[in-house]
């Protein structure tokens, strides 16, 4: 608030000068440019916190020129927030990992009152810039990974005959494959503009395969606008070849999409599963028990805000609990006196669902909480530059599955398995057996709203954690229990993921709103073909 | 400027009333009833929640200053409950039964749309304080929040200009808002030499969460060469999951800027802010801005909300504009009486939050300057452009069948009247 208010002022002054130093810097370029060259490493420093934002960019353009060893460093951390200023002491410092700062020019820890220092703001264009900047400076860094992203930028940012020929000599000792061929891709892509057609063929023919955008885009311009037929041809069948392995990519990607969205419906599904699949109770709470979840990621990141990275796996086992325990609360105090009343049970659960939404609200803020992701949730696996799966879906669909399998082991392996299995399928007798039929509902019934806790968990890293949570999924998993067939977890399963994979292919033809509109219908045709869903019970137990 | 001083010591009066008779009921029934419609549960309640806060506290406060024509201010607040039939019962039982001289409330364009035949019917009040679509002019309606030309055409301007953007997506949610804004931009785009097939125009519904191939799309979309940016007129909550896929498949506001027309300060502090640094916003208002009015009304509010972490948003500017220029017409007047004070109010100015006064126009709309700000790390926005006030235009210049129509509820006494036909349309183009 305050740095940014700070800046403000900043900005608006340089916005009165700017009609002053523009008539100035015309009167200097006209005169000698050496005026304003021999500004050293610090004074270039110290002017990057009290210029306007368009100064700073000239400011760092000077700063990268000087070669210094500290430049590198200044343009990084300008670049992501970590170069602070103290416009009393007029020092300039960057604030490292562990929160320490330290001083650009001197480069020694600071020890006194950091309480002024403010953070020296940047804007898109500003960024952009200096990511450029850093580019250059960083491509022969010993570090791998910072000259891969080097020489991507300037593969991104196109080169220049200077840029061109530094690449190629560089592209010779490059030891890393996939450096060399970003670096031999870049050229290629300078080549494409040479005036020597054999030059430009060449260069057509090395880009053949290559995934980049830019790449493609250079390709398509080249195969309309090029003078030479023969360029033009060998450039439309390089990106014939390259479509088609784009193609299959994507491919690949929608089948991921679908996979991450049916994850998310079997995890909003598979305890409705339980308690309206094995039990038969209709509930409308459903969606606000994980909500319940999904609050509880929250507080546990409320209690430990410095381990984010491990308050999930904290979460999971809290939200079990919390949602569990709120499942047996409804079970004894509302649903127990309704069974065999479909009807009514639905009623009283919607009820109790707009009494949570509404509890949820009054103790936590209509509004909505944030919950961040951690560290290992954020960002995507690149396998190329057309397939990319981001972290957070794909752990989210390990996720599925896993208690997917645990909860069918449960129900197979355990004796409270085989217990709810006896219940569901003949009550009476296996009360006559001595089981606690009571009993074992109540803690079925806690094992699906604690299982739909958990599944409050995942969501909360992909939605919003707020009172309407709920409503958003609470006819989706019903929709995927229907489908997949009432009393079969395997049902759940396929339901869920034939429904994600369904949705996702009719979305690029269809549209977010209309593909879902489509699911709806196909749904409500196949019910009717199909009234106990994919996989209905046999035996006598369906009979009832 | 002689009512006012008189109201001034009607006021004074009003308050040594107050002291002297001490008498609660007879204080009751001396009251100026104020409607507050917004809804308290339901989808919209995050937003609504808010600016019924914001109502309350801006009656508190006029209260304190001696109330309104000697009389003190008294809220009534109802719940719609985010359901839009039930907006248009609660302005019937506001205006009938409660008998309130005006209504604040709104915000989702199909409430307004609903309560809009009542308010007209029963010759009420109503200030609206969202940003909408424009292509509306009603006789009792008053906007004090953005029409296109407000937030959407400038937002577009500086990314063509200082972002030299040359491809577009218009991503929305499924409504009138995003549908009908997305119409101008459409139109305005290829008014600007821009062709069709840069432009991809997609919807999603309310509260969608599953992005991963819209995102996708957009980058595929985004690498044809062309700089893109992503124009956003998507609602609410849909906003975190779509951020957090942008920010997770790595689309840096560098790449692929994304100008967003309903992404507030409120929105951002619910959710984590780091991953969106650099992204945009169109409003009339930032938290961020400098002027001392709007210091003296984030320490007012963060008193009255009893929270000194609570954040302000733009639509609470345009409520407190809205609210201050009832408040001036109502003294200009001397009376609550709904056609005295429509009459009273075009013209009038109250200082907005951003340093700059904001005039009432005759079409019912007001003066706004557009301010373009880039999210930070804290989830304020660093003013990156602003113009100086820009008037609100009810009848968008950029769609056929609207650019000839023209409000102008003084002169012309009109709400769409085509400038060709020289023909007022009255009741049957509403």
């Amino acid at each position: 608030m305050i740095h940014i208010s700070h800046f403000f002022k900043h900005f608006i002054l340089a916005f009165m000068l700017i009609g002053i130093s523009t008539v100035n810097s015309v009167a200097q370029t006209e005169a000698e440019p050496i005026a304003t060259a021999p500004l050293d490493f610090a004074a270039l420093v110290q002017q990057l916190a009290t210029g306007s934002l368009s100064e700073r960019g000239d400011t760092v353009k000077q700063i990268a020129l000087l070669k210094d060893p500290r430049s590198t460093v200044i343009i990084a951390a300008l670049e992501q927030g970590n170069l602070y200023a103290d416009n009393i002491s007029n020092k300039v410092a960057i604030k490292d990992e562990t929160g320490n700062f330290v001083d650009a020019i001197a480069q020694s820890a600071i020890t006194s009152d950091i309480s002024n220092f403010k953070k020296i703001p940047v804007n898109n264009s500003l960024r952009n810039q200096l990511r450029s900047l850093s580019a250059q400076l960083n491509l022969s860094s010993p570090d791998e990974a910072v000259r891969l992203s080097a020489v991507k930028r300037l593969l991104n940012d196109g080169l220049d005959a200077d840029s061109a020929a530094l690449l190629e000599e560089q592209s010779k000792t490059e030891s890393v494959d996939k450096i060399k061929s970003a670096m031999d891709i870049a050229v290629a892509l300078f080549s494409l503009k040479n005036s020597d057609e054999k030059i430009r063929i060449a260069a057509v023919d090395s880009l053949r395969g290559s995934l980049e955008p830019e790449a493609r885009s250079a390709l398509t311009e080249t195969s309309t606008t090029d003078e030479s037929e023969a360029v033009r041809n060998t450039a439309i069948s390089a990106l014939k070849s390259i479509e088609s392995t784009i193609s299959y990519y994507r491919f690949g990607e929608t089948i991921f999409f679908g996979l991450s969205l049916g994850s998310v419906l079997l995890l909003s599904a598979i305890g409705l599963a339980i308690t309206f699949g094995v039990m038969g109770v209709i509930n409308m709470a459903h969606g606000e028990l994980m909500m319940i979840g999904a609050y509880c990621t929250w507080v546990i990141q409320q209690l430990f805000p410095n381990h984010i990275s491990y308050s999930l796996l904290l979460a999971v086992p809290t939200a079990f609990i919390v949602a569990g325990a709120v499942g047996v609360a409804i079970e004894r105090g509302v649903i127990r006196f309704l069974y065999g009343r479909p009807l009514e049970t639905l009623l009283a659960t919607f009820g109790l669902s707009l009494v949570l939404q509404q509890a949820a609200r009054s103790l936590f803020s209509p509004l909505n909480r944030a919950v961040s992701l951690p560290e290992w949730m954020s960002g995507s696996l690149v396998i190329n530059p057309v397939l990319s799966i981001t972290y957070n879906r794909l752990y989210i669909l390990i996720f599925a599955i896993l208690i997917f399998f645990m909860l069918l082991m449960i129900l197979k392996k355990t004796s409270l398995g085989l217990k709810v299995r006896a219940v569901s399928q003949n009550r009476t007798m296996a009360r006559a057996v001595g089981v606690r039929a009571s009993w074992v509902d109540a803690l079925t019934f806690g094992l699906g709203s604690g299982i739909a806790g958990v599944a409050g968990v995942a969501l909360s890293q992909l939605t919003n954690v707020g009172p309407n949570l709920g409503q958003a999924y609470i006819i989706d998993s019903f929709m995927v229990v229907v489908f997949g067939g009432v009393g079969n977890l395997w049902g759940t399963l396929v339901g869920a993921m034939g429904l994600g994979i369904i949705n996702k292919f009719l979305e690029p033809y269809a549209g977010a709103v209309l593909a879902k509109v489509l699911v709806l219908v196909l749904l409500i045709l196949f019910i009717q073909k199909k009234p106990k869903g994919m996989f209905p019970q046999k035996g006598r137990a369906a009979a009832d | 400027m002689k009512l006012k001083l008189i109201a001034k010591h009607v006021g004074a009066l009003g308050i040594a009333a107050g002291l002297t008779i001490a008498s609660f009921s007879a204080q009751a029934a001396d009251t100026i009833k104020v409607g507050v419609l917004h809804s308290l549960s339901g989808t919209m309640a995050i937003s609504e929640t808010t600016l019924k806060d914001t109502v309350l506290m801006l009656i508190e406060e006029q209260n304190k200053k001696g109330g309104l024509l000697g009389k003190k201010l008294e809220p009534v607040v109802v719940d719609p409950a985010s359901n839009w039939p039930l907006f248009a019962e609660k302005t019937r039982q506001l205006l009938e039964k409660d008998k309130v001289a005006a209504i604040f409330g709104c915000w989702t364009s199909v409430s307004r749309k609903s309560v809009l035949p009542v308010v007209e019917e029963l010759n009420g009040i109503l200030f609206y304080p969202v940003q909408y679509e424009g292509e509306e002019s009603s006789k009792n309606v008053f906007y004090t929040g953005a029409a296109p030309n407000q937030q959407a055409i400038p937002a577009v301007d500086y990314l063509m200009k200082e972002g030299k953007v040359k491809r577009w997506v218009l991503a929305g949610t499924d409504y009138v808002y995003p549908r009908t804004t997305n119409k101008i931009l459409e139109a305005y785009l290829k008014a600007k030499g821009v062709k069709q097939e840069d432009i991809m125009i997609n919807y999603t519904p309310f509260g969608h969460s599953d992005w991963q191939n819209i995102v996708s799309d957009i980058k595929k979309f985004g690498s044809a060469g062309k700089k893109t940016a992503v124009v956003s007129t998507i609602n609410g909550d849909a906003n975190v999951p779509f951020y957090r896929e942008l920010g997770n498949q790595k689309v840096s506001a560098t790449d692929i800027p994304v100008v967003a027309f309903s992404v507030g300060e409120e929105e951002l502090s619910g959710l984590d802010a780091k991953p969106l640094v650099g992204h945009l916003a169109a409003w009339n208002y930032f938290m961020s801005s400098e002027s001392a009015a709007n210091k003296e009304f984030i320490a007012k509010w963060k008193a009255f909300i009893k929270d000194p972490k609570r954040v302000t948003n733009d639509p609470m500017e345009a409520t407190y504009i809205g609210f201050n220029l009832w408040v001036k017409a109502v003294q200009k007047a001397g009376t609550t009486d709904t056609d005295k004070v429509t009459a009273a109010i075009v013209g009038l100015e109250q200082p907005n939050l951003t340093g700059g006064v904001s005039k009432m126009l005759p079409n019912h709309h007001i003066t706004k300057p557009v301010l373009i700000g880039e999210i930070q790390e804290d989830g304020q926005f660093l003013t990156v452009s602003s113009t100086p006030l820009v008037a609100g235009d009810a009848w968008s210049d950029y769609l056929e069948g609207s650019k000839d129509l023209e409000s102008d509820w003084i002169s012309l006494k009109c709400g769409n009247y085509n400038t060709k036909t020289k023909k007022c349309l009255g009741a049957a183009a509403k």
